[in-house]
């Protein structure tokens, strides 16, 4: 399933990056490296620790040892098991 | 000077991650011997400073903007791109980069390193926050990571006493050697499957070199749950700006007055002493006015940057933007836009100078345009004048005072058209390019060190005092010497404003002022009103002829009521709105945005919102019977 649609405490790891069509405005690629950049690598181990408070948006995920803070619309190309 | 130089100055580098430390590092490197440019053609802020090693060398050391990858996505990532391959034309390519890492996080760090690696520079990995490492238990076995990246490393710890010995014991040896070991360059742009790669082999190194204890920094989890609570947080955050907007507001006020006290003094002090005539008007409203309008803004920027400086120290400032993400970004604006659009409130120019705080240069420049459209203190005495002059005093619904409302009335049309302009500004010049998508790192909660809030803050303030100064300065002359000249022929009745160019305007104006219910004593008004919106008070009462300045307002606002109908009046208000009424601000956005296109746009939206704005208001009173 995709990270955006996770809740929080949601715990699992990364399997793929996967960019549909609207998940953000940049191109495919671009989002894929950023993400990758942030260290959003297949295996990693994610960890939904806050939610914001409108739309439950953003989200702050554990990636390893470091905090992220991403949208749940960039989330959605971010797959998780 | 006695030191000699041996040999021209090695160009080091510093580059790494945001939030490693990196500017920590610089501070404590190069002390207080920093300078702050812009690199050419770009708005992109250049830090530089010197240092001397141990044994002697001068080495000028460069920061350049954090980056996670060299594949250049913003202007700031440009320059670190460039700097580092010697792509740029006025720089020297550096002789040694110094790759710095948060040693609690070293995850995206080695990538970089991996990365930076197939620049064929020389490399050093410095791992900043050694201690705080070492107190979390995260063992790293130097040798062994320096062996599996083939890249020299060695510890730091910027913010202690004596934490930046080695590193600079290293730097010796390496410029030893620095200027043979250059390979070419084979760097290009990573594919996703090359950064996956590089991770999986940064990843294996950690695996082998670093052992970290089972649980993470549990300080900054317990923390987190509160200040990131969805609620909670939200009134926390809250709260931190009310004691801000008041610090600024109210704490700058009594050192502001005293400011402004010794130059009256001193201009009074002058205007004794010089004989009357055209050089004391100049060093009495020129100089001396014009220098005191520049050091009165200095409490309030050393006030908010110093809580700015602590926010991001602290490591909260990334955790705001999570917080104001949403709401924010509703209006077209980043998350950490709402510093600068509070601190606008008390005045646009520390409120302008704060948007450094917003890394992405579009966002940066959208919040730079509406910031003005904040209302700021010094609108108020003028505000105030008209209200208590043509404004009943009387209390509506049973309970709010008309006067109160028409001022809250002010201020909500300051902020909604803040947020209209945004969103105008965001479909008329960014429409093509898409929105940068919010991502960032919320790195561990830090204690600020005084020593480096303190020189951060230093440098803001020889900035402002420095690069501001002179335009502001120079606009205050010339405002001065609008009002001034020609001098009033022998023998003239009226006051001096109206002989000069200022009324020469004001006259010029009135076809088109009339439109909007402005007779030509309000357009003069306006002229030296650019020097400080407050200041219009006193012109008024100049050209009404009544002497005693700002401090007789009751008076001025008398004459206003006899002269003035309840449109023209209600009309000066919404202009006080929208106008680009204050020239320091104008010269803050010529050197914050490094470009006069861009003073130019500010100066002809707010113009042209203003002129509508008493166009509509004066013409909707009228028609009312105003």
């Amino acid at each position: 399933m995709a990270l955006g649609l996770a809740h929080r405490g949601f715990r699992g790891h990364i399997t793929g990056i996967a960019v549909g069509g609207d998940t953000s405005d940049l191109p495919a690629g671009e989002l894929e490296r950023r993400l990758l950049e942030l260290g959003f690598t297949e295996g990693a181990e994610v960890e939904i620790l806050h939610e914001g408070l409108f739309g439950r948006d953003p989200i702050a995920v554990r990636v390893n040892d470091a905090t992220v803070a991403i949208r749940r619309r960039e989330a959605m190309a971010i797959l998780v098991s | 000077m006695s030191v000699v130089a041996q040999s021209d100055p090695l160009h080091f580098a510093l580059i790494g991650t945001p939030n490693s430390g990196k500017t920590a590092l610089f501070n404590a490197l190069t002390g207080s011997r920093q300078k702050v440019a812009n690199y050419p053609g770009v708005t992109v802020e250049r830090k530089s400073g010197m240092l001397h090693t141990p044994g002697g060398r001068s080495v000028n050391l460069i920061d350049l903007p954090g980056t996670y990858s060299l594949r250049a996505r913003s202007p700031d990532e440009e320059v670190t791109r460039d700097f580092v391959l010697g792509r740029f034309k006025a720089e020297a390519a550096p002789d040694l980069l110094l790759c710095v890492a948060d040693s609690t996080n070293l995850r995206l760090a080695l990538r970089l390193v991996l990365e930076l690696k197939r620049v064929g520079r020389p490399l050093l990995l410095v791992l900043n926050m050694i201690d705080i490492a070492r107190r979390r238990g995260i063992d790293i076995d130097l040798d062994r990571l320096s062996a599996e990246l083939g890249v020299p490393a060695i510890t730091a710890a910027a913010v202690r006493r004596g934490g930046t010995d080695d590193l600079m014991r290293r730097l010796d040896e390496l410029a030893a050697t620095s200027e043979t070991s250059s390979t070419p360059a084979q760097w290009q742009a990573p594919a996703a499957a090359e950064l996956r790669a590089a991770q999986r082999e940064a990843d294996r190194i950690i695996a082998a070199a670093v052992k970290t204890p089972a649980s993470p920094d549990t300080l900054t989890s317990r923390l987190d749950a509160v200040l990131l609570h969805p609620v909670a947080g939200l009134v926390i955050l809250l709260a931190i700006l009310f004691v801000m907007f008041q610090a600024v507001f109210t704490w700058a006020k009594p050192l502001m007055d005293l400011i402004t006290a010794g130059f009256d003094a001193l201009g009074a002090f002058s205007h004794t002493m010089l004989p009357d005539g055209l050089l004391q008007s100049f060093v009495e409203n020129g100089v001396i006015s014009g220098v005191g309008s520049v050091i009165v803004f200095l409490p309030q920027i050393l006030i908010l940057f110093l809580f700015i400086l602590l926010l991001e120290d602290l490591g909260y400032m990334a955790r705001a933007a999570f917080l104001m993400d949403r709401i924010m970004g509703g209006a077209g604006l980043h998350g950490r836009a709402f510093i600068p659009l509070l601190s606008s409130f008390a005045c646009a120019i520390p409120g302008i100078m704060a948007t450094r705080v917003i890394d992405n240069p579009r966002d940066r420049l959208t919040t730079i345009l509406v910031a003005p459209l904040m209302t700021c203190s010094v609108r108020i005495p003028v505000y105030t004048l008209i209200i208590s002059a043509f404004i009943p005093d009387r209390t509506i619904w049973g309970f709010a005072s008309l006067q109160g409302v028409v001022m809250f009335g002010l201020y909500a049309a300051g902020i909604v058209s803040a947020l209209g302009v945004s969103a105008l500004a965001k479909f008329m010049f960014w429409r093509e390019s898409p929105t940068p998508p919010f991502m960032l790192e919320l790195p561990d909660y830090k204690l600020p060190r005084p020593r480096s809030v303190l020189m951060g803050v230093y440098t803001r303030a020889r900035m402002f005092l420095h690069r501001a100064g002179t335009t502001i300065f120079s606009m205050m002359v010339l405002i001065w010497f609008l009002a001034s000249f020609p001098r009033p022929p022998a023998g003239a009745t009226g006051p001096a404003i109206d002989y000069s160019l200022a009324a020469l305007i004001g006259h010029a104006m009135e076809p088109i002022t009339s439109a909007i219910g402005f007779n030509w004593q309000i357009n003069v008004a306006l002229i030296p009103g650019m020097a400080a919106r407050e200041v219009a008070v006193a012109a008024l009462g100049t050209v009404y002829a009544i002497e005693g300045g700002k401090e007789n307002a009751a008076q001025i606002g008398q004459a206003l009521a006899q002269h003035w109908s309840l449109a023209t009046a209600l009309a000066v208000l919404a202009w006080y709105i929208f106008a680009p009424q204050c020239a320091s601000t104008l010269a803050v956005i010529r050197r914050e945005t490094g470009s006069w296109k861009w003073m130019a746009v500010t100066f002809g939206y707010m113009l042209a919102l203003a002129y509508a704005a008493a166009f509509v208001t004066y013409h909707t009173a009228a028609l009312l019977g105003g």
